[in-house]
């Protein structure tokens, strides 16, 4: 394969993580967040902080990248227990102005400037490049859809589908609302900072203004238009939305134009996402499986 | 203290802006329950509009009058072809809806009228005032007496009219809106209209205010206002307005005296999430 394609097919991988945590959020726990991209960068910073002035490996930053998102992710999802739907969309998209001002403005985070020379990931004395870095990231991409197929069959899951659909319902019976929602949140941003790592590591330089509001905007995008709630949702959303601009890259000035016109179309006659209850595709599939009952 | 009152005249003109802006999207939320991000590319498109017309035929009066009815059609275009059919969906739904829309019409405006910064070279016919030392520009004057007019034409009209009792009687609650024999459908229509013409109202001032019109000049007011009208209490008139002028006069005053790390905008996020942990309905909204 050309390096052209196993870097898009890279990217893809690396999104397709970051968007399953988010539909943990949003489509398993009914949790809007407009605010994805700053966890995201959080995992980045941490990962890239860590080799580059503590001196560690991919590797053994890794767990400590998984903690301080897990943790940020708790804090940040504090807000979720005080407000709700609108409420907390524009609180989410206020996170992630702050968070990026955060990185942008404070000397430690490299400022405008960014982090660079990030190192790469070895893999037992094996640089990983290329091909090799994008099968690395496809073994976390399964990783992360073992752990939402998991989510989705544990108790800890139902508890969340039930605060989704109608939350003082569940609450009423003994399902509490504060635990299950921060449990959602922790498990999404972890998998957005898991993403960030791998994403530092590809690209081996950062900067605050790559992970700012539009990047959110995509990802809850993708989580919609490939089918909020399922597993493989996410990664048709990351597909489509990566490939499409990639598509459009001959049509140079009116690249932006068409994408943005597309995704109104989308939203707009198939609201439900691709896959999602309701739409062409499952009627197709659910049509030749089930023998017309559709 | 000169200075201090001159900063503090330009921040209530701020405020204004925003509170020109906010106006509209606090109207749609009240009545749709919908987070109308693309409310600021309609108040480019105004800014746009304002622009052409005043080249074309050198009124500002027409300037102003063609931008309001350009834009309260493309207000009603949004409802119909977007807002309306995903009403039913969850609130984000709508919501992606508006934001690709907001990009896709910004992408509109880069294409037809360059990527450029465009002056916007004209002169409002108002009097400069003096009071003790201080002026107050034609500019600012203008800026306060349409505020204050449109104020006043939005209280008259959601209190004094029968319009404005379908107004806040669709904004209440739908089905028995309908069912008192309101086309709810056409009152949804009529916001977008009154809130459109006055994007573009706000559009055409903070081109002629910062004498500058580009095709992102909606990103940062697009956002601003969607906290805006959070803090002031989803869908209150008079909180978005009290919310916007404080957040005006509160940003010019912090930038000219205090030395924060972080920028302007970051500060207003910040301090939106305060309020709304401290308050979850926010300032004047009621539970």
């Amino acid at each position: 394969m050309s390096s052209y394609l196993i870097t898009v097919a890279t990217f893809i991988a690396i999104y397709a993580i970051v968007v399953c945590g988010l539909n943990v959020i949003v489509g398993f726990a009914g949790q809007i967040s407009l605010g994805h991209a700053a966890f995201f960068s959080i995992g980045a910073y941490a990962s890239a902080i860590l080799t580059t002035k503590a001196g560690l490996s991919f590797w053994t930053a890794l767990p400590l990248v998984i903690l301080v998102s897990g943790l940020i992710g708790l804090l940040l999802g504090l807000p979720s227990l005080r407000v709700k739907d609108d409420f907390l969309a524009i609180t989410t998209i206020g996170i992630n102005f702050i968070v990026e001002a955060v990185f942008l403005y404070i000397p430690f985070f490299g400022g405008a400037l960014g982090i660079g020379g990030i190192p790469r990931v070895f893999f037992f004395g094996m640089k990983m490049r290329g091909t090799a870095f994008f099968i690395l990231c496809l073994v976390f991409l399964a990783l992360v859809l073992i752990v939402c197929w998991w989510f989705t069959r544990s108790w800890g899951g139902l508890a969340c589908f039930a605060l989704r659909e109608e939350e003082e319902a569940a609450s009423s019976m003994g399902i509490s609302p504060v635990r299950f929602k921060l449990l959602a949140f922790v498990l999404g941003t972890v998998m957005a900072g898991l993403g960030g790592a791998l994403y530092a590591h590809y690209m081996r330089f950062i900067s605050a203004t790559d992970f700012s509001f539009p990047l959110s905007i995509t990802f809850l995008g993708m989580v919609v238009l490939g089918g909020m709630g399922t597993i493989w949702g996410p990664v048709l959303g990351a597909l489509l939305l990566c490939i499409l601009p990639e598509l459009f890259r001959p049509l140079a000035n009116y690249r932006m134009l068409l994408y943005t016109v597309i995704l109104l179309l989308m939203i707009r006659f198939q609201p439900g996402g691709l896959l999602g209850e309701g739409s062409v595709a499952r009627k197709v599939f659910s049509f030749r499986l089930l023998g017309g009952k559709a | 203290m000169q200075l201090f009152i001159e900063q503090f005249l330009n921040g209530i003109a701020m405020g204004s802006i925003y509170a020109l802006i906010t106006l509209g999207l606090a109207l749609v939320y009240g009545v749709m329950r919908i987070l109308h991000v693309a409310h600021a590319a309609v108040y480019t498109v105004g800014a746009y509009i304002g622009l052409l017309v005043l080249h074309l035929t050198g009124s500002l009066f027409l300037a102003f009058l063609s931008a309001m009815g350009f834009c309260a059609f493309l207000g009603i275009v949004i409802e119909r072809f977007i807002y309306f059919p995903l009403l039913k969906y969850p609130p984000y739904v709508p919501l992606i809806g508006s934001i690709a829309a907001m990009l896709a019409i910004e992408e509109l405006c880069r294409l037809v009228a360059g990527p450029y910064i465009l002056t916007f070279p004209a002169r409002l016919p108002f009097p400069v005032v003096h009071l003790g030392g201080i002026t107050i520009s034609e500019t600012l004057m203008a800026v306060y007496c349409i505020t204050a007019a449109v104020l006043l034409f939005l209280w008259y009209l959601t209190t004094k009219t029968e319009l404005g009792l379908a107004m806040r009687a669709t904004s209440q609650d739908i089905p028995i809106a309908d069912a008192m024999g309101i086309n709810s459908h056409w009152i949804m229509s009529i916001t977008f209209i009154i809130g459109s013409a006055i994007a573009a109202i706000a559009g055409i001032l903070v081109g002629i205010y910062y004498n500058e019109v580009y095709p992102t000049m909606g990103a940062v007011p697009a956002y601003k206002t969607l906290a805006l009208i959070v803090v002031g209490g989803m869908g209150s008139v008079p909180g978005a307005v009290i919310a916007s002028l404080l957040l005006g006069v509160a940003e010019t005053l912090l930038i000219g005296y205090a030395n924060i790390p972080l920028p302007r905008d970051a500060l207003a996020f910040i301090a939106m999430i305060a309020i709304l942990m401290w308050r979850p309905e926010g300032l004047m909204g009621s539970k």
